[in-house]
């Protein structure tokens, strides 16, 4: 149905938090990531000759993380891929808990999906493991920390493209 | 994949596949699998024809209402004072735990 709309239909999430923040008495607003350029790589051989990897921001499940509702810590980490967790812990991140749940990890972290892609031959292969990344508020630590360690898990692993998934 | 297309496209990505749903889900509904699927195939088909960054593909899907875009960070007359408390709150939280590490 073909509707006319003052504002964009999908949220700004920039200026949704930026208003919440203010209203809570926050004076200097969180400034995000803004990139002139965007790294672009084309895939360097068939999509079914690839090996394919997955990146979360969810965190590893911990007993003691989710008794306390935040992780113990930040660090990255690197887990099997198969079988695939049937929990994470996301109880720390800002999505939206009255909308949704992350119950089904695959809502997420669509490890058992890739796998179909690569039983029907449209990709070569699913990483062995999979890499968590924690949200971090320091961009210099993701940009200059944590990316070239992904980057080295990547190439270990002898992965041919990943996807990023951002809860 | 993800769902907050503004923070995604600001930053500047390769390629993105957004979809217009509550943040937490960006791979598909929980228990669909069938549009988690579909998702994740819309990525593998960007990863093959995409030519230049920057590119975002939104995914054909609805949450099925739109109350969610509302509600979410939701700041009003109803709920003004109590945020402002909330937020002094945070601070004296804070500011006690900073305290009790020195």
């Amino acid at each position: 149905m073909n509707q006319r709309r003052a504002y964009r239909s999908y949220v700004s999430y920039i200026d949704r938090s930026r208003e919440y923040y203010a209203a809570q008495g926050y004076s200097q607003p969180y400034t995000w990531a803004c990139h002139d350029d965007a790294p672009f790589t084309p895939l360097k051989k068939p999509l079914s000759e690839c090996r394919v990897g997955l990146v979360t921001t969810a965190g590893k499940m911990d007993a003691g993380a989710e008794r306390q509702g935040r992780r113990k810590s930040r660090d990255l980490y690197a887990m099997a891929a198969n079988p695939a967790p049937t929990r994470m812990f996301t109880a720390d991140l800002f999505w939206d808990k009255v909308a949704t749940h992350t119950d089904d990890v695959e809502s997420f972290l669509p490890l058992k999906r890739l796998a179909e892609y690569a039983s029907g031959g449209r990709i070569g292969s699913v990483s062995a493991r999979f890499y968590g990344v924690p949200t971090e508020y320091s961009q210099g630590k993701t940009s200059l920390r944590d990316a070239p360690k992904i980057l080295d898990w990547c190439r270990e692993d002898g992965l041919d493209a990943i996807l990023l998934s951002a809860l | 994949m993800g769902s907050a297309r503004d923070i995604v496209e600001e930053c500047g990505v390769a390629r993105f596949v957004f979809t217009d749903f509550p943040l937490g889900n960006p791979c598909g509904k929980p228990w669909d699998a069938g549009m988690q699927h579909s998702i994740v195939g819309t990525a593998l088909d960007l990863l093959e024809k995409a030519w230049i960054p920057r590119t975002t593909v939104q995914a054909p899907f609805r949450w099925g209402n739109d109350e969610w875009r509302l509600a979410f960070m939701r700041v009003d007359d109803s709920n003004r004072e109590a945020l402002a408390r909330a937020g002094e709150e945070r601070r004296r939280l804070q500011a006690e735990a900073k305290k009790g590490d020195k």
